[in-house]
């Protein structure tokens, strides 16, 4: 089943919106400025539904099924959340109306910001982020700031351990640093010795994921805090994997002075395809003078009573990191998860998130290497080596899974796992399911080693089968011509 | 248990017996024990209903534009939005799914993808263009940066009528690599300087920077502007309000090297500011420079049509510290409202928006101006305008206001000279009879005087 493009369904004079007569006098165009040609295609309104509705069912989603990419988490998003968020106050409101006018979207941003301070134990937090990547930058410009305020101007380089995401280097090195390399150890941490031995009065900070891309608790993480801050740097925490910690342990007082989260990771906002995101950024008192402005406020007042505003008065601010104040669509959803959930809510997201892992962990090692063998967390981390030396890669597996009804894992990540399959059930799936990818899971091992053809040639029950990646690269066709 | 855990206690019993524990506690025993479980000092749960109501209330407190005429622009646009935008947005096949890293398993998103990349490159004129970027600040911000990589120089020259929230943007975006930018006042016209720019353009610049139109709603000369970087070898880097595309000539054929803009206005609510979605465009010979995802068209093993993401050794995930961008996710699902908003409007639809906002605007400009003590400064406009009012500006407002309609930007924020200024905005959603309100309420005040 393949869809035809917009430009090859359209036709001549078609028009897929009525739009209203002109109710004021004409103005002379300037026709020197005016375009000769606008090469849109014409549909109409119903071809353009059709279209959209047959693209969607191409794709895989968390709606249709299990969707367990390592790193992702792929959770449930409620109903009531997009519901919500449409609500016209929100959603008919202008970033530059009069603080008066938007007290409800002041005041919802003010308590959000208070509600992950308190989960994540830092109290100064930023929305304006827009995504992970763009909290961490914002999180490193902070560090940077911080450095130079004290005139502490000759530390240049950032350590990242090898288990970092890809986003952690490609940040640093957009906020003007070196990048080192820290290795891990036999049990998947950090390797503290070699930390203590990078560490010194050039490095900035430490960029750390935990748990870490392993799904792995950092075992030494009070002890990789204490060597970092002895040597005046500070600790960047990548929060992408907040989802196995929320109300179980508290990142500011594991030693964390910054931290980004993922609006649409852990607190359930939709991944959109890859986004629109929220990337929420979180740090610890003494480094809430260098958040970006704006920052919302409030202010009680006897007579008046509280009122919200957006603070620019913040001189030591590394200045704005996006158009307006982060995505508040976003945070709608964000805060409709959190007041559904409340305390007691988010401990079970994280606890019913950490069993699923370990039970597919528990399940699944039989059949798929385990580098790291210790319990996980969120997620769980195999190598698919031993079925590559049947000649069925990671890559085959993961194709064959599409075949048999589930979204493959994260693979070939963290680097440092040959083969890997990075597999993250989250809190939203229920044993059967966890149970039913058990089994196709085993099953795959099973063909790699009686049928490893089935395997490598799969997916066969997709609109496409495998693409053609090389070619694409070799000669890009990025857009579409007649 | 919440409902969105399906887990009932039997179930996790008998996953705990599998793993031999007695608890879930025990699942946790990595994490140091003095910081484990700590106060949550948050609101309690409420029921769905609960979280509806409270919801609807904050809601209720704003004060919305179905309810208010407004004239506000200065870089988010009130624009109609069809219905049919929504209804693609809500399938849970596309706001549920990911970034599409299976293509065989993403063909949708990478389709839609593909026909958006397509349709910006159509609307700016420009060779290729990604799959969006965060929003148009931050997708000015790393066209600079582009510049920069592309020219190996660090020096940026921006036009001061670029957005001022964009310039603040790429300053926190290059503050930790030291680039040296410098900015261009404007003309009597509300154009770039052209001598100023002329001189500041010596043959260090990676980059000139403009908007088009421009924050002060004035048309630059493109062409001219395009003549004045390439003869210092620099790029020409314009940001665009794609609206206004619908009737102007594209940057690309105007000489423009890469070409960013908000696509807000294009199919998506306000939203207080975003959601919104970046675009990015540029030639390409810089095709392999540009940051972001980009989506390819190629064949399966049958031979039949498919696509996926690709040049993916200029990203992150493969490139680490040497990335063109540490961009990772981006505005996926506000490119799709692009792409359907864009196919529902057209060729001619698109062009009939940027018309109605053309026509009306030179409409309220044409009133207020007729009355005593307003005056409308600078050259040639699309859909906004800078007029100088009787009383400042925030007393305009505020008058405005009681009137219940939501006034214009006020200048004195961010240019000292305009402190008596105002920036209006007039789309396709004001009526005519919205405009003669607006134009009698400000003549109110000029009579006050």
């Amino acid at each position: 089943m393949t869809e035809p493009l917009l430009f090859e369904l359209s036709s001549p004079g078609r028009i897929g919106c009525q739009l209203p007569e002109l109710d004021v006098p004409e103005a002379p165009l300037p026709e020197e400025l005016l375009r000769q040609q606008l090469p849109l295609p014409e549909l109409s309104e119903r071809e353009v539904v059709q279209h959209f509705t047959r693209l969607s069912q191409l794709n895989f989603s968390v709606d249709t099924g299990f969707y367990p990419l390592g790193s992702c988490t792929m959770k449930y998003n409620p109903k009531l959340h997009e519901e919500v968020a449409r609500l016209p106050g929100f959603t008919e409101i202008h970033p530059w109306q009069r603080e008066s006018t938007v007290q409800g979207a002041l005041q919802l941003m003010y308590e959000l910001q208070q509600y992950l301070a308190e989960i994540t134990g830092l109290p100064g937090v930023s929305l304006q982020p827009i995504a992970g990547a763009h909290g961490e930058l914002t999180g490193m410009l902070i560090v940077r700031a911080y450095h130079v305020h004290r005139g502490d101007e000759g530390r240049s380089t950032v350590l990242v351990p090898d288990s970092a995401h890809g986003t952690n280097p490609a940040t640093a090195a957009m906020c003007g640093y070196e990048v080192l390399t820290v290795p891990s150890d036999e049990r998947g941490n950090i390797d503290v010795h070699e930390l203590d031995r990078l560490m010194d009065e050039r490095v900035a900070g430490l960029m750390l994921t935990n748990p870490n891309t392993l799904g792995l608790f950092e075992e030494h993480i009070l002890k990789a805090a204490e060597i970092v801050h002895e040597a005046g740097g500070l600790i960047y925490c990548d929060g992408a994997n907040m989802n196995a910690l929320l109300g179980i342990a508290k990142p500011g007082e594991l030693g964390t002075d910054v931290l980004h989260l993922n609006l649409h990771k852990t607190f359930s906002t939709p991944h959109g395809g890859g986004g629109p995101g929220g990337g929420a950024t979180a740090v610890t008192e003494e480094l809430a003078p260098f958040l970006p402005v704006p920052v919302v406020a409030l202010r009680s007042e006897q007579e008046a009573g509280d009122t919200y505003y957006l603070d620019y008065g913040r001189p030591l601010s590394i200045g704005r990191v996006s158009g307006f104040y982060g995505n508040f669509g976003v945070m709608v959803k964000a805060y409709a998860y959190l007041r559904s959930l409340g305390a007691p809510g988010l401990r079970q997201v994280s606890e019913n998130a950490v069993l699923n892992a370990n039970y597919l962990l528990h399940q699944l090692k039989s059949d798929y290497f385990l580098p790291y063998d210790r319990s996980c967390l969120h997620e769980c981390v195999f190598s698919g080596k031993d079925q590559a030396k049947l000649g069925v890669h990671t890559v085959d597996i993961a194709k064959r899974l599409i075949d048999l009804g589930f979204h493959p894992p994260t693979v070939y990540f963290p680097l440092i796992v040959d083969e890997a399959l990075m597999i993250e059930p989250t809190e939203t799936e229920s044993i059967e399911t966890l149970d039913a990818f058990i089994s196709a899971m085993r099953q795959i091992a099973q063909e790699a080693e009686t049928d490893p053809e089935l395997v490598r040639d799969a997916p066969r029950t997709t609109p496409v089968s495998r693409l053609d990646e090389v070619a694409a690269a070799r000669k890009p066709n990025l857009k579409w011509r007649r | 248990m919440s409902s969105y855990i399906p887990n009932t206690d039997a179930d996790r019993r008998k996953m705990l017996e599998t793993l031999g524990l007695d608890s879930l506690e025990e699942l946790f025993d990595v994490i140091p024990a003095e910081k484990r479980y700590p106060d949550l000092a948050l609101p309690r749960p409420l029921a769905e209903m609960d979280v509806k109501k409270l919801l609807r209330g904050l809601a209720e407190k704003n004060a919305d534009l179905d309810h208010h005429p407004s004239f506000l622009g200065a870089g988010a646009y009130h624009h109609f939005v069809p219905a049919v935008v929504d209804h693609v947005l809500r399938r849970g096949e596309f706001y549920t799914a990911y970034t599409p890293y299976q293509p065989e398993a993403s063909q949708g998103t990478l389709t839609s993808i593909y026909e958006f990349q397509t349709m910006v490159c159509e609307l700016t004129g420009m060779d290729a263009a990604n799959a969006s970027m965060y929003d148009g600040a931050t997708a000015l911000a790393e066209a600079g940066l582009m510049a920069a990589r592309v020219t190996r120089r660090d020096r940026l020259i921006v036009a001061s009528t670029l957005h001022p929230s964009y310039r603040q943007v790429l300053r926190t975006y290059t503050q930790g690599i030291g680039m040296d930018i410098r900015e261009v006042g404007y003309a009597e016209d509300g154009g770039l300087d052209f001598h100023q720019a002329q001189q500041l353009l010596d043959g260090e610049a990676a980059g000139l920077i403009v908007q088009y139109p421009n924050f002060l709603g004035s048309l630059e000369d493109l062409l001219l502007l395009s003549e004045l970087a390439h003869a210092a070898d620099a790029l020409l880097v314009v940001c665009v309000d794609p609206v206004a595309l619908g009737l102007l000539r594209p940057p690309g054929e105007l000489g423009a090297d890469i070409v960013v803009g908000e696509g807000q206005s294009l199919g998506n609510p306000l939203s207080y500011g975003g959601p919104y979605v970046g675009l990015f465009g540029c030639r390409h010979k810089y095709l392999r420079q540009m940051p972001g995802r980009l989506v390819g068209m190629t064949t399966d093993t049958e031979g039949r049509r498919g696509f996926v993401l690709t040049l993916q050794p200029r990203e992150q995930h493969i490139r680490r510290e040497k990335a063109t961008s540490n961009i990772c996710s981006n505005e996926a699902l506000v490119a799709l409202a692009v792409t359907t908003y864009l196919a529902v409007m057209g060729r001619q639809g698109l062009r009939q928006v940027a018309e109605l906002c053309y026509h009306k605007a030179h409409y309220a400009a044409q009133q207020i101006v007729a009355l005593p003590g307003y005056e409308r400064l600078f050259g040639q406009f699309f859909k906004e305008f800078v007029i100088r009012t009787p009383s400042p500006p925030a007393q305009v407002n505020a008058h405005l206001w009681e009137r219940g309609i939501i006034g214009g930007y006020e200048l004195a924020r961010d240019y000292p000279q305009l402190t008596d200024c105002l920036l209006l905005c007039v789309t396709e959603m004001n009526t005519r009879d919205e405009i003669d309100t607006l134009v009698q309420a400000l003549g109110e005040i000029g009579s006050k005087r």
